[in-house]
Order: C-alpha cells, then sequence, then structure tokens
C-alpha cells in the first residue's frame, strides 16, 4: 500500500529539502521566544490589513499559539523529511511538497493570528490545503470522494464560525482576540449563546467530534506523512485550539460544561472502542486521534487549574507520540508492503531502529512511568476528579485510557514481537530520513517525563497561564505526586488495559458485530448528498425556467415590491397632484399618447400597432417642443421615424402578432404593469416635488457662452462639456450597428445560400 | 404639468410592463419603445419643465435673459433618445435572426440557449 514507487529514487531534492529546511528555521526562529513567553510576556505583531474596516492583521504569541507554533514547525520539519525519502520518485512529489509547506504556513497562521477574521481566513485556508493533501491520489475515487467530504463539513463548520466571529465583532467592538480575552467573559452577555453554538459549530466539526467525526478515519486515503501531520499536531487540532483561545471568553457557563462534557467523553469513549475494532493499524491510530480530540474537548469543559493543565499536557504528549506512531506505521508499511494488525509480527530484528520509536511512542501513549503520557495521564485524571460532571467524566475517562492502553500494545509491540505473518516483502529497516522523526518525538516524550519540570515551564504552564486568563501557580507537572487517588486510577487502567489487551481479538469480533447493526453516518452522508443535489436540481428548474415571461415576471415584481416597501418605510406622506392650470394643449397631447398607447397595447394588427407607437412618438415629442427643449424633439421626431420604418420593414418578413387571431390577455400581468407604473408615477411626483437643486444648471449657463463660445446650451453641454458621454453614446450606437449589420448579414448570406441551391 | 407628465409616464410603463410580458417577441420590442419613451420623460420631468423658454444665450449676452428650459435633462434626454434606439435596433436584429433560426415569435418556444429539459412537457 506504501505510496512511493521507487526506494532507489533521488530524494534529496530542492523541494523536500527546501521545505523542510525551512520549517526546519521558523521552528528555531519560535524556539527564542520560549524565555520572553515563558516570562509571561505576549509578543503582538500587526501589520495593517483592510484600514477602512478596520481589520488588522495582527499576529499574537503567548504561552497556547507558541507551543502550537513549535509542534507545529517541529514536527512538520521532520514529517516533510520524512515525506521527501516516503514520495521520492513520485512523478508528483514537487506538488505535494507545496500543499504540505502551505498547509504548514496555513496552520501557523491560524494558531499565530490575533485578529478573529484573519483566523478565519486561516482556518479556511487549512481546510483548503488539506483538502488538496487528502485528496493527493486523485486517481483514485475513493480520495477525492474522502477529500470532499472533509472539505464540505469543515467548510460548513468554518461557515458557522464565521457567523459566531462576526456576532462577537459587532456586540464587543473588538476583532481581536486578545483584547476579548482581557475583556473578560461573556457569559450571560447578548447572544452569548448564539456565539457559544455556531463557534461549537465550527470547532466539533474541525476537530472531529462525534457525530461529525467519520470524515476523520476517511481522510486516512492520504498519504502517511499527511496523516502524520494532519492528526497530531495540526489540522484537527485547530478545533481544539479555538476552544483553548476562547476558552476565557467563552468558558463558565452550564452550556459550555455540558456540551463540551458530554461531545468529549462520548466521541473518546466511542473512539477508543472503534480503534479497537479496527484491523488496519492507520485506521487504529485515526480513531485513537479521534479518542484524544475527545479527551482534549472533555477536559476543556472545565476550568480549573488541573483540567486545564491535563488538556495542555495531554495537547502535548499526544502530538509528540502521534506523529511518531504514524511516522514509524508509514515505515512498517514500506518495509513489509502491509498494515494489517493480524499479520504483522516479529519485526523486531529486521527493524530494531523502528521497533525502538515505537516502543518509546507506543509507552507514552500507554502512559506509563517516567514518560511525560503517565504524567498527562495522572494530571488527567486528577482534572477529572476536579470537574463539575466527575461522577460522569472520570470512569468515561479510566475506559477511554484503558483502551488506549492496549490500543498502544496492539500498534506498538504486537508487530514487533511474536510470530510474524506472511508479509508481502522481506522486512527490511526504513532509512534515516524516516526514522529520524519517530526516534526524534519517541525520545523526546521520555526526556520530558524524566525532566518534567522544563516541559512545565517552557510549554505547559504558559499555555496553561493563556487558556486560563490568568497567572496560574502551576507546578501541577511531576512525575511523583505522591500515593494519591490520581495514582489508584492509573493502577486500575493498566489492569484493565492489560486485560482488554489480553483479550483484544474476541473483543474485536464482537465489536464488529455491533458496528454492522448500528446506524452508518458515513453512508448517510452520501444519501444526503444525493438528497441535497436532487434537491438543488429541482430549485434550478423551477427558478431558471426558460421562460423569457417569468424572468420579466420576476424582475418587475421584485421592482414593484422593492419601491413598494421603499415608500412604506419611508412614510412619504401626502402627494399635491397638480392638475390645476394646465391649457387645451397639454390635456390635447397627454390624451394622444394615452390614446396611441392604448393602441398599441389592445391590437392584434401589426400596422395599427405601429400607428400607435408613431402616436405615443409625437405626442412625446410635442411636449419636447412645447416645454422649451426643440433639439430634443428633433431628434425624437428623426428617431421615432427611423423606429417606425425599422418596424415596418422587419415586419414584412415575420409573422402576425397573433397567430390564432384572437389576444390573449393575462390577468397577473395587468395587476403587475398597473402596480409598476403607478408605483413609477408615485416616484416621478415625488421627485418633482423636492426642492430642485439648480447649482449644475447655473453653471452651465453662465458658462456656455463665457467659457465654451456657444450660444445653445444643450448643444455646448453635448459637445463640450460632457463630450465623453457623447463619445459613448456614439460607441453604443456603432456598436448596436455593427451587431446589427452581423447578425442581418449573416441572415441574408443564408438566404442566398439556400437560393442557390434552389 | 410635471404632474400630468408623471401620470403620462405611468401609464407608458404600464403599458410598457404588459407588453413586455407577453409571448410574441413583437410585443416585447413595442413594450420596449414605450419603455425608452417612459425613461426620457422622466428624465425631463425630473429637471423640471418651464414652458416656451429654450436654453439659449441671446447675441450680445453672456447668459440667458429670465428663466429657461433646464438644459441638463434635455441633453441626458439627447443621448437616451440615441441609446434607446441604438437598443431597439439591435434587439430588432435579435429578433428577426430569432425568428428565422426559430420559425418563431413566440418567446416559449425560443429556447435555443436554455433547451426543455423533458420532451414530454
Amino acid at each position: 500500500m506504501a505510496e512511493n514507487s521507487d526506494p532507489n529514487a533521488p530524494w534529496k531534492t530542492v523541494s523536500g529539502i527546501g521545505t523542510s529546511a525551512i520549517t526546519a528555521l521558523l521552528f528555531l526562529f519560535f524556539l527564542q521566544y520560549l524565555p520572553t513567553i515563558a516570562a509571561g510576556d505576549p509578543v503582538r505583531w500587526v501589520v495593517p490589513w483592510i484600514p477602512s474596516l478596520d481589520i488588522d492583521l495582527t499576529f499574537w504569541i503567548d504561552g497556547l499559539s507558541l507551543m502550537f507554533a513549535l509542534l507545529i514547525t517541529g514536527i512538520g520539519a521532520m514529517v516533510m523529511l520524512y515525506a521527501a525519502k516516503y514520495l521520492a520518485g513520485h512523478p508528483q512529489y514537487d506538488r505535494f511538497a507545496i500543499y504540505l509547506f502551505s498547509f504548514m504556513l496555513s496552520m501557523l497562521g491560524l494558531v499565530l493570528a490575533d485578529n478573529l477574521i484573519a483566523l478565519f481566513v486561516f482556518w479556511e485556508l487549512t481546510t483548503f490545503t488539506s483538502y488538496l493533501l487528502i485528496g493527493f491520489s486523485h486517481a483514485e475515487p475513493k480520495s477525492r470522494r474522502n477529500a470532499l467530504q472533509a472539505l464540505l463539513l469543515t467548510a460548513a463548520g468554518g461557515l458557522a464560525l464565521l457567523a459566531g466571529f462576526i456576532l462577537i465583532g459587532v456586540t464587543q467592538g473588538t476583532f481581536e482576540m486578545s483584547e476579548l480575552n482581557a475583556a473578560g467573559s461573556l457569559v450571560g452577555k447578548e447572544f452569548y449563546t448564539l456565539i457559544l453554538f455556531l463557534v461549537l459549530a465550527g470547532a466539533f466539526t474541525k476537530s472531529a467530534q462525534v457525530p461529525f467525526h467519520f470524515w476523520l478515519p476517511n481522510a486516512m486515503a492520504a498519504p502517511t506523512p499527511v496523516s502524520a501531520y494532519l492528526h497530531s499536531a495540526t489540522m484537527v487540532k485547530g478545533g481544539v485550539y479555538l476552544l483553548a483561545r476562547m476558552h476565557p471568553s467563552l468558558s463558565g457557563s452550564d452550556l459550555w460544561i455540558w456540551i463540551l462534557s458530554i461531545f468529549g467523553a462520548v466521541t473518546a469513549v466511542f473512539a477508543s472502542f472503534m480503534a479497537l475494532r479496527q484491523t488496519d493499524l492507520k485506521q487504529t491510530l485515526a480513531y485513537t486521534t479521534l479518542m484524544a480530540l475527545g479527551t482534549l474537548t472533555m477536559f476543556l469543559a472545565g476550568s480549573t487549574g488541573y483540567a486545564i493543565t491535563a488538556a495542555m499536557t495531554f495537547l502535548l504528549v499526544h502530538s509528540l507520540y502521534k506523529a511518531g506512531l504514524f511516522l514509524m506505521i508509514g515505515v512498517v508499511d514500506h518495509s513489509t508492503g502491509t498494515r494489517d494488525a493480524d499479520l504483522l509480527g516479529g519485526l523486531r530484528s529486521a527493524m530494531p531502529i523502528t521497533a525502538a520509536a515505537a516502543a518509546l511512542a507506543g509507552i507514552a501513549m500507554a502512559g506509563i512511568p517516567p514518560f511525560l503520557g503517565f504524567i498527562a495521564k495522572e494530571v488527567a485524571y486528577a482534572g477529572a476528579l476536579e470537574m463539575h460532571l466527575w461522577l460522569f467524566i472520570v470512569p468515561m475517562a479510566l475506559i477511554a485510557f484503558a483502551l488506549m492502553f492496549a490500543v498502544a500494545a496492539i500498534v506498538a509491540y504486537k508487530p514487533f514481537y511474536g510470530p510474524q505473518g506472511e508479509l508481502p516483502h522481506e522486512p527490511h529497516e526504513g532509512p534515516w530520513p524516516m526514522l529520524l522523526g519517530p526516534v526524534t518525538l519517541g525520545v523526546l516524550g521520555l526526556l520530558f517525563g524524566l525532566v518534567p519540570g522544563i516541559a512545565a515551564y517552557y510549554l505547559i504552564e504558559p499555555a496553561v497561564a493563556a487558556v486560563m486568563g490568568a497567572s496560574d501557580e502551576g507546578g501541577r507537572v511531576k512525575l511523583w505526586a505522591g500515593f494519591n487517588l490520581p495514582l489508584l486510577l492509573s493502577l486500575v487502567t493498566f489492569g484493565l488495559g492489560y486485560l482488554i489487551y489480553f483479550k483484544h481479538q474476541g473483543l474485536r469480533e464482537r465489536l464488529a458485530r455491533i458496528e454492522a447493526k448500528s446506524p452508518d453516518l458515513d453512508a448517510s452522508w452520501d444519501v444526503f448528498l444525493d438528497k441535497f443535489m436532487g434537491f438543488t436540481k429541482l430549485q434550478t428548474r423551477l427558478i431558471q425556467t426558460g421562460v423569457l415571461r417569468q424572468y420579466m415576471f420576476a424582475t418587475f415584481a421584485v421592482f414593484a415590491l422593492t419601491v413598494f416597501v421603499t415608500l412604506m418605510a419611508r412614510d412619504v406622506g401626502g402627494l399635491a397632484l397638480g392638475l390645476g392650470g394646465l391649457g387645451f394643449m397639454e390635456w390635447g397631447v397627454a390624451l394622444l399618447i394615452i390614446a396611441g398607447i392604448v393602441l398599441v397595447v389592445l391590437t392584434s394588427s401589426r400596422i395599427v400597432a405601429l400607428v400607435g407607437l408613431g402616436v405615443v412618438g409625437i405626442g412625446v415629442a410635442l411636449i419636447f417642443i412645447m416645454y422649451s427643449a426643440p433639439d430634443v424633439a428633433i431628434t425624437q421626431l428623426l428617431v421615432e421615424l427611423l423606429v417606425v420604418v425599422l418596424l415596418a420593414l422587419a415586419f414584412l418578413k415575420m409573422p402576425n402578432l397573433d397567430p390564432t387571431g384572437e389576444q390573449k390577455h393575462s390577468f397577473p400581468n395587468a395587476v403587475l404593469a398597473v402596480a409598476v407604473g403607478t408605483l413609477t408615477t408615485v416616484v416621478v411626483l415625488l421627485v418633482v416635488d423636492q426642492p430642485f437643486d439648480r447649482r449644475l444648471t447655473d453653471f452651465f449657463e453662465a458658462a456656455s457662452w463665457t467659457e465654451a463660445f456657444g450660444r445653445n446650451i444643450v448643444n455646448v453641454i453635448l459637445v463640450d462639456f460632457r463630450t465623453l458621454d457623447t463619445f459613448g453614446e456614439i460607441a453604443v450606437v456603432a456598436v448596436a450597428a455593427l451587431g446589427a449589420f452581423a447578425l442581418l448579414k449573416g441572415f441574408a448570406r443564408a438566404r442566398n445560400a439556400k437560393g442557390g441551391e434552389k | 404639468m410635471e404632474a400630468l407628465t408623471a401620470i403620462v409616464i405611468g401609464v407608458l410603463t404600464a403599458a410598457a410592463v404588459y407588453l413586455m410580458l407577453a409571448r410574441n417577441f413583437m410585443r416585447f420590442l413595442f413594450g420596449l419603445v414605450l419603455l425608452s419613451n417612459a425613461a426620457n420623460l422622466t428624465i425631463f420631468a425630473s429637471g423640471r419643465m418651464t414652458k416656451g423658454a429654450p436654453a439659449l444665450v441671446p447675441y450680445g449676452e453672456d447668459a440667458p435673459i429670465g428663466v429657461v428650459g433646464n438644459a441638463l435633462p434635455q441633453a441626458l434626454v439627447l443621448t437616451a433618445i440615441v441609446i434607446g434606439f441604438g437598443l431597439l435596433a439591435f434587439t430588432l436584429a435579435l429578433a428577426f435572426e430569432g425568428y428565422r433560426r426559430m420559425k418563431s415569435v413566440d418567446t416559449d418556444e425560443m429556447r435555443f440557449a436554455e433547451p426543455k429539459e423533458d420532451a414530454t412537457k
């Protein structure tokens, strides 16, 4: 199943080593901030972005973002080096390197952004880049489908998140996370519940909490380095990061405690059972990632020092061992050609370094002293005991950790000891670029456990302080905390976990049977998508009918409605219909025009309609003549003449208006027409009722002779003051003439061709 | 006169809308002609109407004497009339060519760009 084709292909490419080296440099860059942040001085960078909307690109480094930044760049550099070898010789490796590097940068932006809008943009960028990574083997339909599923689910959550952020910005007056957290909790404030739901929708889809979990195991369609990266420290931790980042603002309410506790605990326990059920080791690890995400969410429900310390310690431990294990599985897969837990065994002698790295990561995962994983588990139990819902959380945590112990043994112990199964390839040790990552991460897990003070002082405690929004006394992360309840729970965990490992084959079969009977969310997703597509098709058929009248009707109806609503909302008051003082001429012209209109509307004869149009045109010209616009009147008469001539010419070749001889009238159309007409009259009356602004007219009257040396002001405006308008007008006429010419010439040619055939 | 013109504009618009909602494309064209007239009159009336005083500067003067017709809307209407004519000419050519190709002026039948999905209906 290994995606690469050629173990002898050159791997020291610019795209491989280059991206890895840049990421390593970034890691060093962030490393230098450790003392500053540990001393409690957050760093803030501001870059103006959209000044008109008051949106700046602000970055904020505190304990939380620094820990994430170090994990992202540190693990990123190792994963990129690993991928260079793992995918060496792959024809699209360069593309892969670019995807992976862009993903790393997006993730870095996400954890460093202080502005919520910037955070959202980076959030979506990680969604897009992870889509490209998950669907990297795009020739396989399954890859494409799983990538799209991850994209749609997390992007939908992202939209909810944006809505939540905007609500926060609008109600709180700032988009800066640091200012929001400093301003105190949002609990009980306006829209708190809505904001909480929207933010949680984003966080839960991204961090794959039940019931949005199903995209995560599917995302294993990606090459192993991607899984190692996305599912250890990055992508899926985005949601957890968000929960931690917004903890000071949103936590503490009953809603927060209940939702996070229940979703987190259910996800953790469900995922650990599912992990036990898998035989593909990569799938097993995918579900243990879910378990970790659930556990983190569950502890973020709390607000006590131990709960948050548990979350942050577990986050660090999990990132280290999970990346290591994924990479290790990749090495095993690469070497033996399989990831099946039932086949693998006894690889220790052939792959000693891999086995050692696996042991380091596995012991950390199982939570055995003196590894950091043990400390994380101790603190977690201490935290769980302090929480509001401890009666629920402690047993759930116990089940999850015990299952983790068993799964750790399946993943990290079983492939290397015991009898060897039938393997596709003869096993051999992996190359050093692929071993560097797992070994380094495994050793770190041990070192941090032996000297917990370093990890606590530089990483965990600053992160805890950032999440709790207050300086915290610390001192909870230690290898030996004395004989207490957490230690007892740890011992129970080991016993239970050992028992489960011993019985895991039988349990797996039983779980498989339960799974077969329970509803399949993944399949429901496909059904949902199909239904949704059906709905969009139906909607398109309803809206986009292809019938011009319906489009026109909709257009006019919307016009009428908007004008009507606006008029009602503005309360325009009474209308003065000043019809007094008008003479015979005025009334005569108006009636002439209306008579022409009636003729056009009611006739079935083309010639009568043309006559009606002519009457209307001449009536309008008369208005222009009477009211001081002789130039306009001349143009109107000329154009009217041309219109009638053109229409008459065209109608010679076209059918009657009503082929059946009878004109069909439509009542709804008439109602809409009268409505639009009436509204237009009202609007014009309102316009002429306003005080008149003569400034422009005064300017033209004064400047016409003195500046442009013309006595006909209308002409001067056209050819001098507003020449560009006239130029545009000429262009329009020229384009229309060209278009008409092209259309009609095509007609003439076709007719000639037809004549020639005859 | 503005009030009466407003009524004329309303009638013109109503008739234009009614004709543009008809199935026959030629009626749509009539509607277009009426609508341009309504638009021109609207611009003209919005600039206020002055009777019998064209916007001219008499010889020997630097500016018009007394109140004359508002020159600006007249200039705009002149442009609009010509553009309306261009639009009509082009639409007419389209209708003409459309009729030649589809042998119909019924817009329900003229479905070159958006053909019907099911042939039964």
